[in-house]
């Protein structure tokens, strides 16, 4: 049997989580240094889903496809340890200050060029923004079908894929036609980890522009293993409408930005004690908190 | 025309609470606008529905009643909102930051080659002065959110395209009737009209939905927990005081991932955003990510080892000490002083 062709959307996120002291600086912009660069977590679900796949269809091929900085080829050698088989990043000044549209524009532009594709999976959303809009804004661009929510990829076959979704209030089982794309929630399985193998396989694999303080003996070792080059693509690589992209191809302005600032109010102190407990529910009594 | 529009989100006949909180919202934008407020429902067997809508002050209701249209699938839904919106030109529309509307949303926002903002917390008019440009914008709907981790708050606008598209969390507007005799128009879809057969192309085949058994987003009182209460034994204490005192207990992410507490119980920005009138927090530090879920409480208990907890700045009364010693206290002492 033919296999899938499979691509996964990820994107390298700030650790939103671990926002340390020296996260704000003192303008009140984000001190983006100051925060580990990570995997978005629900992207390494969705890797985890196309992983599944692979195994289950034999001749499936993952390929992971990020947009970001010249640094962001760190996720993609993330994504063919734990077992991607390519990665391609696309990286160009043309796309900075995009919002969420822009984003999904300049990706659906690369999926077109990318061939026949039968699943595109991606996180639902991302850790930095949480705005879960690129996966179905890249469907809409695309003209496919989307499946969001999506906790387990039951089954692709004969061109028909099945979805488990999690929802709110309880699970849904949807069926569509591929292609398709699917966004997949933190409540599938965790991605599984690294792997020894392909650790040692590919910890010489870069992109591009991180070949360019590259001594000889390096570049010739990227010659004589073409699977260590890293795809990286500029704007010139796909055919794009440059208004749609960055700045101009985003409809969404950043008005204001403020920092979050704690206020301070007069709390009463109490004691553990049975006295003070005591005072307590009879104020709350009193004022018809409770009771 | 350039009406405030809100999509009605619809399970087993009842218009969703996240979308009656938007139409209290939409209601209130429309008023400082000068314009109307038209509410669109999508499913099967919807009639009547505008009964439960127009209270809300609600000037034209578009119904969309066909059996294939329950329960929600993106493409057909997004059809009729793409060719209604190409036709009516709404200047804003609002939909639920549920699985249906961050379905859907950004869906209609890129065929519309519009601007959506996820997550509001807060919407309002305001006027704009692009300075680069030298352009003025009068009456922009200004898209307020936490964004990095509610490290930041942003305010968003969309000062060229339109309809301004945000999403909004269900707790977090308000809900409240204007009027039970507003008197609206029906305008019914012509369904075929709107949507094609291809959009039917993802079908439900398995479908379990229950009932929310918690209710922590109406409750008056909420006993939360965080990871300082330890155990899932000590979780058990906040169950009993919330009984005893009438409340529901609710519970911090921390405490969620730790296995205390089920997630349907979670207060903060990735659960439910609550406004009791009494919110005692147990062991709770005091994380951004949590106090953006409950800082509008009435009246807030802070008990906690640490004295210097974040959660003490939001508390009208701290009581430093161990959950396990404090609430067994407060239950004795509320039955004592209620006898």
């Amino acid at each position: 049997m033919k296999g899938l062709k499979i691509v996964v959307l990820a994107k390298q996120v700030p650790d939103t989580r671990n926002v340390g002291k020296d996260a704000m600086k003192a303008d009140g912009t984000v001190n983006r240094a100051a925060l580990p660069a990570i995997f978005n977590p629900e992207d390494l679900n969705a890797l985890e889903q196309a992983l599944r796949l692979k195994d289950k269809y034999e001749g499936t091929e993952v390929t992971l496809l990020t947009m970001g900085p010249g640094r962001a080829a760190e996720i993609i050698r993330e994504g063919l340890y734990r077992g991607a088989d390519n990665g391609i990043l696309l990286s160009d000044r043309a796309f900075a200050g995009s919002d969420t549209l822009a984003t999904s524009y300049a990706l659906s532009c690369t999926l077109k060029k990318m061939g026949k594709i039968d699943i595109i999976i991606a996180g639902r959303q991302a850790i930095d923004g949480d705005t879960a809009q690129v996966g179905p804004q890249v469907a809409e661009k695309l003209g496919l079908p989307q499946i969001t929510y999506a906790e387990d990829i039951v089954s692709a076959e004969k061109g028909n894929i099945v979805v488990k979704r999690r929802l709110e209030r309880g699970v849904e089982t949807v069926e569509g036609q591929m292609p398709m794309v699917v966004t997949v929630n933190a409540s599938a399985p965790e991605c599984r980890p690294r792997n020894a193998k392909f650790v040692m396989k590919y910890k010489h694999a870069r992109a591009v522009s991180e070949m360019q303080n590259a001594d000889e003996d390096y570049i010739a070792l990227h010659n004589n293993r073409p699977y260590l080059n890293i795809g990286e693509w500029s704007v010139n690589d796909i055919d794009t409408n440059a208004e749609e992209l960055g700045l101009s191809g985003s409809p969404t302005k950043v008005k204001s930005i403020e920092n979050v600032v704690f206020q301070a109010k007069e709390a009463k102190v109490l004691e553990p004690t049975d006295a003070d407990m005591g005072e307590l529910m009879k104020e709350l009594i009193a004022n018809h908190t409770i009771g | 025309m350039n009406n405030v529009f809100v999509y009605c989100e619809i399970e087993e006949g009842q218009v969703a609470d996240v979308s009656l909180e938007l139409l209290t919202k939409g209601r209130k934008l429309a008023d400082d606008l000068k314009c109307e407020l038209e509410a669109i429902v999508i499913g099967h067997e919807l009639k009547g529905v505008e009964k439960q809508i127009m209270p809300y002050g609600v000037d034209k209701v578009w119904v969309a009643d066909d059996k294939r249209l329950y329960p929600y699938t993106t493409l057909p839904h997004s059809s009729i909102l793409v060719k209604l919106f190409d036709e009516e030109k709404p200047q804003i529309a609002l939909m639920g930051a549920t699985s249906i509307g961050r379905d859907l949303g950004p869906r209609v926002s890129s065929a519309l080659h519009s601007g959506l903002t996820a997550d509001c917390t807060s919407l309002v008019i305001g006027d704009h002065e692009d300075k680069k440009n030298k352009k003025e914008y009068k009456d922009l709907l200004y898209q307020i959110r936490p964004a990095f981790g509610g490290n930041i708050v942003a305010t968003i606008i969309n000062p060229d395209c339109r309809p301004q598209m945000a999403t909004v969390r269900e707790g977090v507007m308000k809900k409240e009737i204007l009027s039970d005799a507003y008197k609206g128009k029906v305008k019914n879809i012509d369904v075929e009209k709107y949507v094609k057969p291809e959009d039917f192309v993802v079908k439900v085949i398995e479908r379990h939905m229950e009932k929310s058994k918690v209710n922590i987003k109406n409750a008056g009182i909420i006993v939360a927990g965080g990871y300082g209460v330890g155990s899932k034994e000590n979780f058990n204490l906040l169950t009993e005081l919330a009984e005893v005192i009438g409340g529901e207990v609710g519970a911090s992410r921390a405490a969620v991932d730790a296995g205390f507490a089920s997630h349907e119980r979670q207060i903060g920005q990735t659960g439910v955003t609550v406004r009791p009138k009494l919110y005692i927090a147990c062991g709770i530090s005091g994380q951004i990510q949590h106090t953006a879920g409950m800082e509008e409480s009435a009246m807030v208990i802070a008990i906690n080892t640490d004295k210097n907890a974040p959660i003490n700045a939001f508390a009208d009364y701290v009581i430093t000490g161990d959950v396990a010693t404090v609430i067994p206290k407060m239950i004795k002492q509320y039955k004592e002083n209620t006898k």
